[in-house]
């Protein structure tokens, strides 16, 4: 969120990937970026917490593993409720989606960091990895019997109609898991970025400054939004993961 | 809301999009940067997805069963003591109410016992003490009989001397007593 280096408050500047260290493997440009960096950051984060916190493995949690006992307590209930306890076996999967999703939101809410769900790769990478579980787990498991999910318990004559709406209701899944989250950070990050700069304008402007406190204000009032956000929009995501789940795990009528 | 919020930075966006520090597309939408942040994505969240499944989440989730476990033990522990505890009051109760029972059967044993023996002693010394007046009064019978027999012998003696003494002349004792038992006869 700093200003840009000639002073100039692009809204869009703090989405920029930059290289850090430039790195070529397999014909691809996979430089380590700004991106990278926080998504590392993430995962240390999350990692050094969660290892260093249940160190004791006490029976009486110190607050540090009662963070983490919730946390995994939390996740646990939505795969449970959500797909049963057949589900438990994505577990994992749904709670590393879930923390990676929170830490990067909510490290991205930091100003002068990068967020890394504001990119439409990564949500939607992030997406198909889900729905392409789903698929390689549900025909593994069902065989042709998961295609049932697109024909759902209508009058025959109606399923000309349905089975493409179900199809069209499966394929926008991966859309709109990846769209939500992408677009929550992006514009959460603009509208920021936007109001924050328009208290700089203002102070510029002479006598106009006298309304600069209003975006101020404006602005703190998004950052708290922004933040009650960042730790939605993961839980959304984990619950639309474990949703989707449930159709790989039990089939979609039942 | 997000939709509500990319519409205004659509509007907004406008006048700052054309300065000199915006890039060239839009950040997001450009495919250059792809592979580099799929890239990192993958190695980044593979981590970890390994370091989680492997390591932090079994950690929490046996802690998590361990307590549970320990909570349940601990319960189940209780329960079987306070069954304990309630049988044994129970067996104390009952004992207690058995050995009133026996000490009330023991004093009314004794009671009778002792009745039983007193009014023997009572029947016994009676019947000695019977057996001892009848003999006495026998006694006295006797003794009254034969003090009786001694008047006679005492009068016809004490009759035989005054006759001899009045007359001079000794009298047999047959004719005493005949004459004693004409006497006694009239």
């Amino acid at each position: 969120m700093a200003a840009g280096a000639d002073g100039v408050h692009s809204p869009i500047a703090q989405f920029e990937i930059k290289n850090l260290v430039p790195l070529r493997l397999f014909g691809f440009d996979t430089s380590f970026t700004n991106s990278a960096l926080f998504m590392v950051i993430a995962v240390g984060l999350i990692s050094a917490f969660l290892i260093m916190s249940m160190r004791g493995r006490s029976l009486v949690p110190t607050r540090m593993q009662s963070i983490a006992e919730v946390l995994y307590e939390f996740v646990a209930n939505t795969v449970r409720e959500n797909v049963g306890h057949e589900g438990m076996k994505f577990f994992p999967l749904v709670f590393s989606l879930f923390i990676f999703v929170l830490v990067v939101n909510l490290i991205g809410m930091v100003p002068g960091t990068f967020t890394v769900t504001s990119h439409i790769i990564v949500t939607a990478a992030l997406a198909l990895l889900v729905i392409g579980i789903v698929i390689v787990y549900g025909v593994a498991t069902q065989g042709t019997h998961f295609l049932k999910l697109f024909v759902p318990d209508v009058p025959p004559a109606l399923l000309p109609l349905m089975v493409p709406i179900e199809v069209i209701s499966f394929l926008s899944r991966p859309l709109s898991l990846s769209v939500r989250l992408f677009a929550n950070m992006l514009a959460g990050h603009i509208a920021l970025k936007i109001f924050a700069g328009f208290v700089g304008s203002l102070l510029a402007a002479g006598v106009w400054g006298i309304l600069s406190p209003l975006p101020l204000f404006l602005t703190i009032a998004l950052t708290a939004l922004e933040v009650l956000v960042a730790v939605l929009q993961a839980y959304v995501f984990a619950v639309l993961t474990c949703v989707y789940l449930n159709d790989a795990v039990h089939g979609a009528h039942h | 809301m997000s939709m509500l919020l990319l519409g205004a930075v659509a509007v907004t966006t406008g006048e700052f999009l054309p300065s000199a520090s915006a890039p060239a597309t839009f950040p997001p939408f450009d495919p250059t940067t792809f592979p580099k942040q799929l890239f990192w994505l993958a190695l980044s969240f593979g981590a970890l997805y390994f370091l989680m499944a492997r390591i932090a989440l079994p950690r929490i989730g046996e802690v998590i069963e361990e307590r549970r476990d320990r909570i349940q033990r601990d319960l189940d522990e209780a329960a079987r003591l306070k069954s304990e505890t309630d049988a044994a009051l129970k067996a104390y109760e009952q004992s207690l109410a058995d050995a009133r029972g026996k000490a009330q059967g023991l004093a009314k044993d004794t009671r009778d016992k002792l009745t039983a023996e007193t009014e023997a002693e009572r029947h016994r010394v009676e019947a000695e003490l019977n057996a001892k007046l009848a003999e006495t009064e026998k006694r006295i019978a006797e003794t009254k009989s034969r003090a009786l027999a001694s008047v006679d012998e005492i009068a016809a003696s004490t009759a035989s001397d005054i006759v001899s003494m009045l007359t001079g002349k000794g009298v047999s004792a047959d004719e005493v007593r005949q004459a004693l038992a004409k006497a006694k006869a009239s």
